[in-house]
């Protein structure tokens, strides 16, 4: 069931309705069914894997927590008996029965997703080595990848470690965990929630707030504008450039590669949009994802304000356990008796966050373009911070001061860097990636952008006025909201124009919204991931 | 304060639906020049005086080759042709459901021809039959029936949601018939004055499978059922189109289905010299359909086996009738003598040739 489909309206209405008109103690049981209705309709065999999920990481938190209370009764028991000795060593069998349930519902949820997503991946590269030696192929593997299966993979790998580290005790019932791990406007493409902030407010009574609601549904609304009017309307420029490299290189790649920003843009924040006013909806706060990334100065600026609850699950259970962990206390002991302070501690820092960016990459997609892509992003990370001092040397001697200009210049060239890099995204391999990437300098004819060829992108004139209105809007939007809520803003005006501007955009999504017979309604991009 | 909330959500709520309302019109297709065919099905709710004797249901086959005009004028017999482009068994059959809602005619004639197809063949055919009714559950059967893969039911009861992106192809003719249509139809038949005789037939190519499928038998079976319990008498009808190829195998079945149910059926093409056709004078297009003067004749034909058949009476002496029916044929001799004169002055009608329009500079 996709979020722009007549069902999905469709249920949210029925949910939404009877969320409010059944008893508040069985809201929540309520979502969790509405949850499996809706992720059934994404293919029943979908709701095996979640199950399996749900299941496995229910009963290995209860039993981590197990282990936490035969430790502290045993302790408690034994008090004056054990020595300190022996109570450490208690201690660390205890952890390690811990470790191992915590190691294995990690491989067992992270096997699921490994085979899921990059069996297929796996035997195209055992191919390529097969061939060399000319020897009989592998077949691929027949496997739908289930909705949103990174996702909800993400939220309770999250969940198990914080249990495993005593952040918090397990969820007893089922029933909430289920619903923590299936809320259905985030299995679409996350937010990746964690459990200590969606737990409480999704279990919560709520009763109806007529400004709560209504401003969830002026975000749902918003949502569908981004996707349906911009988005999917421009991803048919975006293809035909990028499925026709032969044909579309040289500045079509650079107008590619800015059609794509802005449709990944419109596409995975209208999503979140949507998610997060559904849940507005529902009385339920979810966390915000996006804080106008394209505004952004410097990439790893760019990285704290785009798919935030990407980058801090990355953060919090890759890289600060990695950074900490013995092997890498080794590494760091070794380098720095090797190679001296200055290169020995940086070593190990570098070794963290390429491997994050590695997996941050195939996480994206089984394919080694997102793993170039999430390695090159790391690379330009620790360039841009060995040359921090550079820059700051520069900037004292030439004098630039923090003007309006330079900020902008900063914020352009974060764009282009970014844009670059997502070429990777859009090509069918690294090699055509890098090759288009070089046609924009080898070839810098700019004739197309004014002979009339971008008008046979599969956009006509009608098309690209509204892309750049909407744009605008974009735009502007990101600029009024930099001083606060925007929707707060609309809630303090006179009721006519508030209700004027609602329609309008209800009517722009109507009539402008690619949808339907005619245009190929796309999947939301993250949806697989 | 509540209150105050309360009537503002209402105003919204009618504002919108009223836009909607307003948009949906404006963005609906209008089929008043070049595929007048899409405007059919609605034109019969225009209709004031919806009691006729003969009900006519099926594709071009009924509404290009009868003239209710001429059955009135030459036997006194009322009758409307619900036909549509390319107009399947199913679609028959709901829009027959529906115009039993409206009156209940003696007779209802079903052109045999679209028992070749047992699937749904193109959006666009079904747009044409069945946006045209008002929303009712027989239409929402009708449109699920109907639907191509890619179609979505909420569609056919909100059409905007499937007009919306025309917003790129409006024209000046979206703004004229934006609140009112012109009458395109006599009572559901088509006019075209003009003239293609019939050069050399393709010939009919060798088919797999000359069974009618399952799901056109179903539909007849249901037609068939409607009539008897509404006490209507059915007839199936092969109209005297020379292509698309009228097989034998074809037409034995419906021999047999007539048979078996008690029918009349009638061939049409078995009796092309007693009709007197002529296909080098009588069909505007080589043969597929009749012009004005191939379908008077096809409806004096059929007019005769209706009255002897059925014992329909002659109502031309009921003066409400007289009246009604007097004031449609002005109309259709007006249409007549325009077309004509439009024949004469540029060679081609310009209703139905808008490219030709556009090479030539004329706008109709």
């Amino acid at each position: 069931m996709l979020f722009t489909s007549y069902s999905f309206i469709l249920f949210l209405c029925v949910l939404i309705s009877l969320y409010y008109l059944i008893p508040k103690r069985l809201q929540w049981k309520l979502l969790l069914l509405g949850s499996f209705v809706f992720y059934f309709f994404s293919g029943w065999s979908n709701l095996l894997y979640i199950l399996a999920t749900i299941v496995s990481t229910y009963f290995i938190g209860l039993k981590i927590d197990e282990l936490n209370r035969k430790q502290a009764d045993y302790l408690k028991e034994n008090k004056e008996k054990l020595t300190k000795e022996e109570k450490k060593l208690y201690k660390e069998k205890i952890k390690a029965k811990q470790w191992s349930w915590l190691l294995a519902c990690l491989f067992f949820n992270l096997g699921i997703l490994a085979v899921v997503k990059y069996t297929n991946f796996a035997i195209a590269n055992i191919n390529s080595v097969l061939s060399i030696f000319r020897m009989t192929e592998l077949s691929f593997v027949n496997i739908i990848l289930p909705m949103g299966i990174s996702f909800y993979t993400f939220k309770t790998m999250g969940y198990i470690i914080d249990v495993y580290r005593g952040k918090y005790e397990p969820e007893r019932n089922i029933g909430k965990l289920a619903l923590f791990v299936s809320f259905f406007p985030q299995l679409v493409q996350g937010p990746i929630s964690r459990y200590d902030d969606l737990a409480q407010t999704l279990y919560q009574e709520h009763s109806f707030e007529p400004k709560t609601f209504s401003f969830g549904f002026q975000r749902v609304l918003w949502g569908y504008f981004k996707k349906l009017v911009i988005a999917d309307r421009i991803v048919a420029a975006v293809l035909t450039i990028t499925r026709n490299p032969e044909k579309y290189d040289g500045i079509y790649v650079l107008v590619g590669m800015v059609f794509y920003a802005i449709q990944l843009y419109a596409d995975f924040t209208g999503g979140i949009d949507i998610t997060i006013g559904v849940s507005q909806m529902l009385g339920i706060e979810v966390k915000e994802n996006f804080i106008r990334p394209y505004f952004s100065k410097s990439i790893e600026e760019y990285w704290r304000r785009w798919h935030i609850t990407m980058g801090t699950w990355f953060r919090d259970y890759i890289f600060y356990p990695l950074s900490v962990c013995k092997p890498m206390l080794n590494l760091s002991r070794f380098s720095r008796n090797h190679f001296g302070d200055k290169i020995g501690k940086r070593i190990p820092v570098y070794t963290a966050t390429l491997v994050v960016w590695f997996t941050t990459g195939i996480w994206h997609g089984s394919s080694w373009n997102f793993i170039v892509w999430g390695l090159l992003n790391g690379i330009i990370i620790l360039i841009s911070q060995e040359l921090q001092p550079l820059y700051e040397k520069f900037h004292q001697k030439v004098k630039i001061g923090d003007t309006f200009g330079f900020r902008l210049f900063r914020i352009g060239r974060t764009f282009l860097l970014m844009s670059s890099l997502r070429i990777l995204d859009c090509y069918r391999d690294v090699g055509i990636s890098f090759k288009m990437f070089f046609s924009m300098f080898a070839k810098p004819d700019l004739k197309p952008l004014i002979d009339g060829s971008l008008l046979k992108l599969g956009l006509d004139m009608a098309d690209y006025i509204v892309l750049i209105a909407g744009v605008i809007l974009l735009v502007s939007f990101s600029l009024i909201q930099r001083k606060g809520s925007v929707r707060e803003m609309l809630s303090a005006k006179p009721a006519v124009l508030r209700y004027s501007i609602y329609i309008v955009l209800f009517f722009t999504v109507l009539v402008f919204g690619a949808y339907g017979i005619g245009f190929d309604s796309n999947q939301f991009i993250y949806n697989q991931f | 304060m509540k209150k105050k909330k309360i009537i503002s959500f209402v105003i919204v709520i009618l504002v919108i639906s009223v836009l909607t309302v307003l948009l949906q019109k404006l963005l609906m297709p209008k089929y008043m020049t070049q595929i007048v065919e899409g405007a059919l099905t609605k034109e019969y709710y225009y209709e004031k005086n919806k009691d006729h004797d003969v009900i006519f249901i099926g594709d071009c086959e009924v509404y290009e080759n009868f003239s209710p005009i001429t059955l009135w004028e030459e036997y006194g017999i009322t009758s409307y042709i619900r036909g549509g482009a390319q107009q399947l068994v199913w679609h028959s059959y709901y829009l027959l459901e529906d115009t039993l809602k409206y009156e209940k005619p003696d007779v209802v004639v079903f052109s045999v021809l679209a028992m070749m197809y047992n699937e749904p063949q193109r959006e666009a055919y079904n747009r044409m039959n069945i946006d045209g009714m008002p929303l009712s559950l027989t239409k929402l059967r009708m449109a699920k029936a109907s639907m191509m893969p890619e179609e979505d039911l909420i569609t056919y009861a909100f059409p905007l949601l499937r007009f919306h992106s025309r917003w790129k192809e409006l024209s000046g003719e979206d703004f004229r018939y934006w609140f009112k249509r012109d009458q395109i139809s006599h009572n559901g038949y088509l006019m075209r004055v003009d003239v293609k005789p019939v050069g050399r037939l393709p010939s009919p190519r060798l088919l797999d499978d000359y069974m009618f499928g399952d799901k056109a038998y179903e539909y007849l079976d249901k037609i068939t059922e409607l009539c008897k319990k509404n006490g209507i008498e059915l007839v199936l009808i092969k109209a005297p189109s020379l292509y698309p190829h009228w097989y034998e195998e074809w037409d034995q079945q419906m021999v047999d289905y007539a048979e078996k149910n008690g029918l009349l059926y009638i061939n049409m093409l078995d009796d092309l010299d007693e009709i007197g056709l002529d296909f080098e004078k009588d069909t505007y297009d080589a043969g597929l359909h009749l012009n004005l003067s191939g379908a008077e004749k096809a409806s004096k034909y059929f007019g005769r086996i209706l009255q002897s058949r059925f014992n329909i009476p002659d109502k031309r002496n009921d003066e409400k009738l007289k009246a009604i029916w007097q004031e449609k044929a002005d109309y259709y001799y007006k249409m007549e003598q325009e077309q004509y004169e439009e024949l004469e002055k540029y060679g081609y009608l310009l209703k139905f040739n808008m490219k030709r329009n556009e090479e030539n500079n004329i706008k109709p």
